[in-house]
């Protein structure tokens, strides 16, 4: 589906309220949206709500080999996806302009900063190493999707829990989550972007735009940077020219911003931490507001099964007795066998049984073969001369296989069956009809 | 299949709330559901069964590409989304389950030369997986207002190694299962649209476990109702 594009009108009104510094919702200029974080039942899981921008993510966990040229190094892996669930313009399995921007801006802010230290992820040097991959998913696009993303990252990176291993001589040791407690990352400092909209050539700026607001900005900033007000990665796209006070202007900012968003952090990790150590309840079920008349929940349901099995019995005696043929694989000769009635193979000629029908009266069709011999002389006959092969109609031959005391068994010739192949189709439906009749 | 179509339809539609004595194993864990969580899709549900939960967007009747329109009716399209790395065959198989149940119900007829598409996100696997993306695609395609027949549900039912059966299984339980059956239900008839298993069983335990679902459905059915309810009341 494609995105609605914006009217001129649309876009000459945000403009003109950006020049009155005023925001369509109700923001001023330097304003985040809400922040909310909450996390899943298992390690590493979270998800990041900025405003209506929403992002799961999910940090997972391997045993691999590492790179040859850093051998004591574990690997840091972050993959972004774009879902069409976030936005109709967000097609499945195309890798985006947009999609391969950000994740290069992830790597850069959250790898290239060194934010997680790589090499305690070593188990045994040049051998063993742990692959921490991060999968953050868009679930809905609302604008800023950078800074939800790098939100997310870092906070699933925090809460994540990698299994304990013990090196003993040559051997090494997983213990799974029973047996030792998982042990957390260790994480050096916690790298943000923020982002910041220019409009205007730059006269006007915006921080956290909304996906109006992106859409008629002339150029983005970004800026990621640790509550130690290190810079980690600049981006500035769009092909805006930024003087030189701009930026520092802007760096500023992100200083408060990514103090504010630090703490907010740490404020709901510790809360997470706490409730898991008092045993409390936690995960995502917890997070779902309850108050909202869009939210309903119900506790654990009983459900009576005691009549289960008497419903079953009933059904079961009311169903048709299955048929007793148990399938005898017949040898013809060494090396071959036979399952079934011995009637014909149903996947290459089924209509021409029909006519063998037709000939005989409409009595039956069931037929065996004389030897093997003959059997692989007319599969190659068949597939030599024309061999319109159905394989539609398999189910309605099936049908006549169970109903084994119709079938009285008869011999055909090699040269029947040749000329069946060529003879004209008939639909399977009649043929069942007709047996019926004839019983 | 073939013989579970034929007997399925000689199951009676149940009847009355049930009372008396109860298995430790089958109940329904909690459930809970919360719609129109999302700004950009049509219609959004996130529905969590105990800690099993999937989020789905459905957007349409909208465009439709060219190469995939359908003179005469909807083209519906399902996508799962797993929750770490690309999508595989396990994906596809379910997607592909999910959309030949949807198809059954969606009043395609009504909207012919357009798509609707769900997207279903796996948030976190706890057992009966499928189950959980079929009520979220259920509660998400109502929240979009797409026409159906009838709602419909998915239950899962478990056969540990000695006979017993279990509803709603978690991850652990579906492991040591020895045959784990997905059923979908209508809301009408409580009939099935769509049946997967996995393991070895009877036919005496297909049809045990059917008439289990059916006695669930009521329930999730149930708490279909009275979320909406909850939903488009005044108070």
């Amino acid at each position: 589906m494609k995105e609605t594009p914006l009217s001129n009108c649309e876009r000459r009104f945000l403009l003109r309220a950006i020049e009155e510094k005023k925001r369509l919702d109700g923001r001023q200029t330097y304003d985040y949206r809400n922040i909310k974080i909450s996390f899943g039942t298992d390690y590493g899981c979270c998800i990041v709500e900025l405003g209506k921008t929403r992002v799961l993510g999910q940090v997972s966990c391997e045993l691999v080999s590492p790179k040859l040229n850093r051998a004591t190094e574990g690997i840091l892996f972050f993959n972004l996806e774009l879902s069409q669930m976030a936005a109709p313009a967000f097609e499945p399995g195309r890798q985006s302009d947009l999609l391969v921007k950000l994740n290069r801006l992830l790597e850069r802010c959250l790898r290239n900063s060194k934010c997680i230290d790589t090499e305690s992820l070593c188990v045994v040097a040049g051998e063993k190493v742990w692959q921490i991959r991060v999968d953050l998913h868009l679930l809905n696009h609302d604008g800023n999707i950078i800074d939800a993303a790098s939100i997310a990252a870092i906070v699933a990176l925090c809460h994540f829990r990698r299994p304990d291993v013990s090196v003993q001589g040559d051997e090494v040791t997983l213990y799974t989550l029973e047996e030792r407690d998982p042990v957390p990352l260790s994480i050096h400092h916690m790298p943000i972007c923020v982002s910041f909209a220019f409009f205007q050539q730059g006269t006007y700026l915006l921080v956290d735009p909304n996906e109006r607001e992106e859409r008629v900005m002339d150029g983005l900033l970004v800026i990621a940077m640790n509550k130690h007000r290190e810079i980690c990665t600049i981006q500035s796209s769009g092909g805006i020219m930024l003087l030189k006070d701009q930026v520092l202007r802007c760096s500023k900012i992100a200083g408060v911003k990514v103090a504010e968003i630090t703490e907010l952090i740490q404020k709901a990790l510790a809360n997470d931490q706490k409730v898991r150590k008092e045993g409390g309840k936690f995960g995502f079920a917890e997070s779902i507001a309850n108050q909202r008349i869009t939210a309903f929940r119900m506790e654990k349901a009983p459900i009576d099964t005691s009549d289960v099995e008497e419903k079953a019995e009933e059904i079961i005696s009311e169903a048709e007795p299955p048929s007793e043929v148990v399938s005898k694989p017949v040898l013809w000769t060494p090396g071959t066998a036979q399952i079934g009635e011995g009637i014909e193979n149903s996947w290459g000629d089924l209509e021409d049984s029909e006519k063998e029908d037709e000939d005989e009266g409409g009595s039956d069709e069931a037929i065996i073969l004389d030897s093997i011999k003959m059997d692989t002389g007319e599969v190659s006959n068949i597939g030599s001369q024309d061999a319109p092969i159905v394989l539609s109609d398999s189910e309605e031959e099936e049908m006549i296989i169970l109903e084994p005391d119709k079938n009285p068994k008869k011999i055909r010739t090699q040269t029947i069956s040749a000329t069946q192949v060529k003879a004209p189709s008939k639909k399977p439906v009649k043929k069942r009809k007709k047996k019926r009749a004839a019983n | 299949m073939e013989g579970v179509m034929q007997t399925e339809t000689k199951i009676r539609a149940e009847s009355g709330i049930e009372s008396g004595p109860r298995g430790p194993g089958c109940s329904l864990r909690n459930f809970a559901c919360e719609q129109n969580l999302l700004s950009r899709p049509d219609g959004s549900a996130s529905f969590l069964q105990g800690d099993t939960s999937v989020l789905a967007g459905v957007y349409g009747p909208a465009e439709v590409k060219v190469s995939k329109e359908i003179f005469n009716k909807a083209t519906l399209e399902v996508t799962l989304r797993p929750k770490i790395g690309l999508p595989g065959v396990a994906e596809k198989s379910r997607e592909r389950l999910i959309r030949n149940t949807c198809e059954a119900v969606v009043l395609g007829a009504l909207h012919p030369r357009t798509s609707i598409t769900v997207v279903l996100q796996v948030v976190s696997d706890a057992g009966s997986l499928l189950a959980c993306c079929l009520n979220a695609a259920c509660m998400a395609l109502v929240d979009a207002g797409v026409p159906m027949r009838a709602l419909f549900c998915g239950v899962t039912c478990a056969l540990d190694s000695d006979g017993t059966l279990l509803l709603d299984p978690t991850a652990k339980q579906e492991k040591e299962a020895r045959a784990v059956l997905t059923f979908a239900l209508d809301s009408v008839e409580r009939k099935l649209l769509m049946s997967t298993t996995k393991g070895l069983y009877s036919d005496a335990e297909l049809q045990q476990c059917l008439a289990a679902a059916q006695a669930a459905s009521q329930h999730v059915f149930r708490f279909y109702r009275e979320s909406l309810q909850r939903r488009y009341s005044k108070s």
